[in-house]
């Protein structure tokens, strides 16, 4: 699939600039900067404890950054739990799905935005019929609507999880390795959805250590080693080896100039 | 989207055996039936017990279930608080203390100063002292879950130094003393022959409840039609609404089998003017104003478990904390709502048991705090967090109570009763492992 350039003439939908957070001393992100345009999938890649999860938090409020800038179409953004990042229409796949396992799909679909009744009560059977929805575009296999997701399997629990993140209309969507437990059925239609998304106009940070998703799905890749950005890269520039060598040796491509 | 009826979650199977399609046809949930099993086993056993060794079945009478009903409903009521801080994984011990500082608040509300201020039997000291008495337990609750949730002091050590505090607070505001009586009209909350609703006002309570039972069944039905998901067979259905209702029918019946005893008749005819024939008159008790309380309770906070987004947060969290507020949810203020829930329950109960009692000590819910928890876990709520339900509680509730009860008719004293409490609370949470093993 080659996917077409991306125009980046314009105010990137989302800056981050000079991120840095530490725990308990250790700089688990130090003075990174990244950004994204709309219709422009960005892998961000690096090995494990690199730093990957903790920057993309600093967006999806999970975290509070101890320093740097947020910046949302061009303003400043303050982000300073997961409610406001959601109010900047930043949706987030966390690499721990993070579903509430005694629920079922669609309570954890429309978890802190249920849909209610004319008298406020929450309405189980709509959300229930707007779940089957939006599963039967992402996963027809998914039939398991009345039992709590602990009872669900990794991959059906990561459809949920991604079901989540696109009902809501985002426009900054956050992918946190959105595959790992996914069959290579599963794994292809997150492919064709990330397209598809990407064809609205959605920005993604896609978060991966498949560096043939990468390269397929992928307009740039941003590198990360020991909290810090090695560098960013148009994925049409450079070769798996390039990427490799980034990740491995936090170096940057040699430039034939 | 397809058109088709979507498949139950757990289909009949041509191979399964009777009770199993019973079962998965009514969606009975089979911890509910243990607990009802349990329960008769608990009524006939201290029943025959009685009827053997002493020669009177004292048990199974109107008489005492009647008492029963009456005693379960301030453990009951402050159970279905307790399911929600143990379903978001934390623990409340100072339940109890806080019921004894809410009646000594309450008491001397009622007995020394609103009468100077507004006239002694003024009709609005009742409803003063019962407000504050709930507002009290909610302040205390809030104070509580504040610390926990903010200052992150764990609830097992928060809630036992409130058991401390609260309790001597109440001895402090009391000096010690027994505060009584109580206002008549709070009196009535308690229950007794007056505080309850009579043979009438019993059979308007059950009727609605049937209704109720009936509106419910047919409204689930039409909500699983409009979205395509599988209905019920119309048999379990019926069957199901049937019970319930013949439930509720057979408590009217047994509310209103008690008479009042003839000193109260006679008492009532005098005051009334009415001639007293030789046989006497039956004047049924019917259902205690306690128990309508309770039940009050029980459904308002079934609603809010299950039909708000507050209830929906409350299991979220105890699912999952961190997803919980990765969703937006606001956790730590829950925890403060939750406790303070939970603290003016507290406070309703202490109206119900300082009514009972027809006056207010600081002693008052001493050692409440285990059977209210007990009557949590024994009623399905996991203290790994996350599951529980409101009609569990009140069953759990009305099981402690009936062995507490059981134990004073057969004249157990009291050292072995609180060997046998503690005994089951324990063995009851090791069921629960058990059952939940199994069911994984
Ligand atoms: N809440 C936390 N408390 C303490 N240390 C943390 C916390 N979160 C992350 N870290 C540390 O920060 C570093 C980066 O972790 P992070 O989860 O961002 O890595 P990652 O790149 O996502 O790795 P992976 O590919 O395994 O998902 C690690 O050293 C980790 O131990
Ligand atoms: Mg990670």
């Amino acid at each position: 699939m080659e996917t077409e350039m991306t125009d980046r003439s314009g105010t990137p939908l989302v800056e981050l600039r000079d991120i840095s957070i530490a725990f308990g001393g250790i700089k688990a992100v130090d003075r990174v900067s990244v950004d994204l345009y709309p219709g422009e999938v960005v892998g961000v890649l690096g090995h494990n404890g690199a730093g990957k999860s903790t920057l993309i938090k600093c967006l999806s409020g999970a975290y509070q950054a101890d320093s740097g800038e947020i910046f949302v179409n061009g303003e400043k953004a303050v982000i300073k739990n997961p409610r406001d990042a959601r109010s900047y229409n930043i949706e987030t796949i966390y690499q721990t799905l993070a579903l509430a396992d005694n629920l079922d799909a669609a309570s954890n679909l429309f978890l802190g935005r249920e849909l209610v009744t004319r008298l406020g009560f929450v309405d189980d059977a709509q959300m229930e019929a707007e779940t089957r929805k939006i599963m039967y575009r992402l996963n027809p296999n998914f039939k398991n609507f009345a039992s709590p997701v602990s009872a669900l399997s990794g991959g059906q629990r990561q459809s949920v999880a991604i079901a989540r993140a696109v009902y809501f209309n985002a426009r900054i969507l956050i992918m946190d390795e959105p595959t790992a437990a996914l069959g290579p059925q599963e794994t292809k239609m997150v492919g064709e959805l990330i397209a598809e998304l990407k064809r609205q106009g959605l920005g993604i940070f896609l978060i991966s250590h498949d560096i043939h998703d990468v390269m397929e799905l992928c307009d740039r890749i941003s590198v990360m080693k020991n909290g810090q950005l090695v560098g960013t890269e148009n994925v049409a520039d450079v070769t798996d080896d390039d990427i490799l060598g980034m990740i491995i040796l936090g170096k940057k491509p040699e430039r034939v100039a | 989207m397809s058109d088709s009826v979507s498949p139950p979650a757990d289909p009949i199977k041509p191979r399964d055996g009777l009770l199993t399609r019973f079962l998965k046809a009514t969606e009975l949930d089979t911890r509910l039936i243990g607990m009802v099993g349990a329960l008769a086993l608990i009524w006939v056993g201290f029943h025959l017990y009685g009827a053997l060794v002493n020669n009177f079945g004292a048990f199974l009478t109107p008489r005492n279930l009647w008492n029963l009903s009456v005693q379960t409903s301030s453990i009951g009521i402050m159970a279905t608080g307790m399911v929600l801080v143990i379903v978001t994984r934390h623990i409340d011990l100072s339940v109890g203390s806080i019921l004894g500082f809410c009646a000594v608040v309450m008491g001397m509300l009622q007995v020394y100063i609103l009468p100077p201020i507004l006239g002694l039997g003024h009709p609005m000291i009742w409803i003063i002292a019962v407000v504050a008495g709930m507002v009290t337990g909610a302040c205390v609750g809030a104070l509580q879950g504040a610390l926990i949730a903010y200052l992150k002091i764990p609830a097992f050590i928060v809630t036992l130094g409130g058991l401390l505090v609260w309790r001597g607070t109440g001895f402090l505001i009391a000096r010690g003393e027994t505060i009584s009586p109580v206002d008549p009209t709070f009196a009535l909350l308690g229950g007794g022959p007056y505080g309850a609703i009579g043979a009438t006002g019993s059979w308007i309570v059950g009727a609605l409840a049937c209704i109720g039972i009936v509106a419910l069944s047919l409204n689930g039905r039409r909500q699983r039609r409009k979205f395509k998901f599988a209905l019920r067979p119309v048999w379990a259905d019926v069957f199901l609404a049937v019970l319930a209702c013949g439930v509720a029918i057979g408590a009217v019946l047994l509310v209103n089998s008690y008479p009042w005893p003839k000193g109260i008749v006679r008492q009532y005819a005098q005051r009334e003017g009415i001639k007293v024939p030789e046989e006497g008159i039956f004047i049924s008790h019917g259902f205690a104003i306690p128990v309508l309380i309770l039940i009050t309770v029980g459904i308002l906070m079934t609603i809010l478990m299950n039909r708000t987004r507050f209830g929906r947060y409350v299991f979220a969290i105890g699912g999952n904390p961190e997803a919980a507020e990765l969703a937006g949810i606001n956790t730590r203020m829950m925890t403060v709502k939750i406790f303070a829930m939970m603290g003016f329950l507290a406070g309703l109960s202490a109206v119900v048991a300082s009514a009972r009692l027809n006056s207010a000590t600081n002693a008052l819910g001493t050692l409440d705090e285990l059977y209210v928890i007990a009557a949590a876990v024994i009623g399905g709520t996991s203290l790994a967090g996350g599951i529980g339900t409101i009609y569990g509680a009140i069953l759990g509730a009305l099981v402690m109570q009936s062995l507490q009860t059981g134990m004073v008719l057969i004249g157990f004293d009291a050292a072995i009763q609180q060997v046998v409490v503690g005994s089951v609370l324990v063995l009851a949470v090791y069921l629960d492992i058990l059952y939940r093993g199994k069911s994984k």
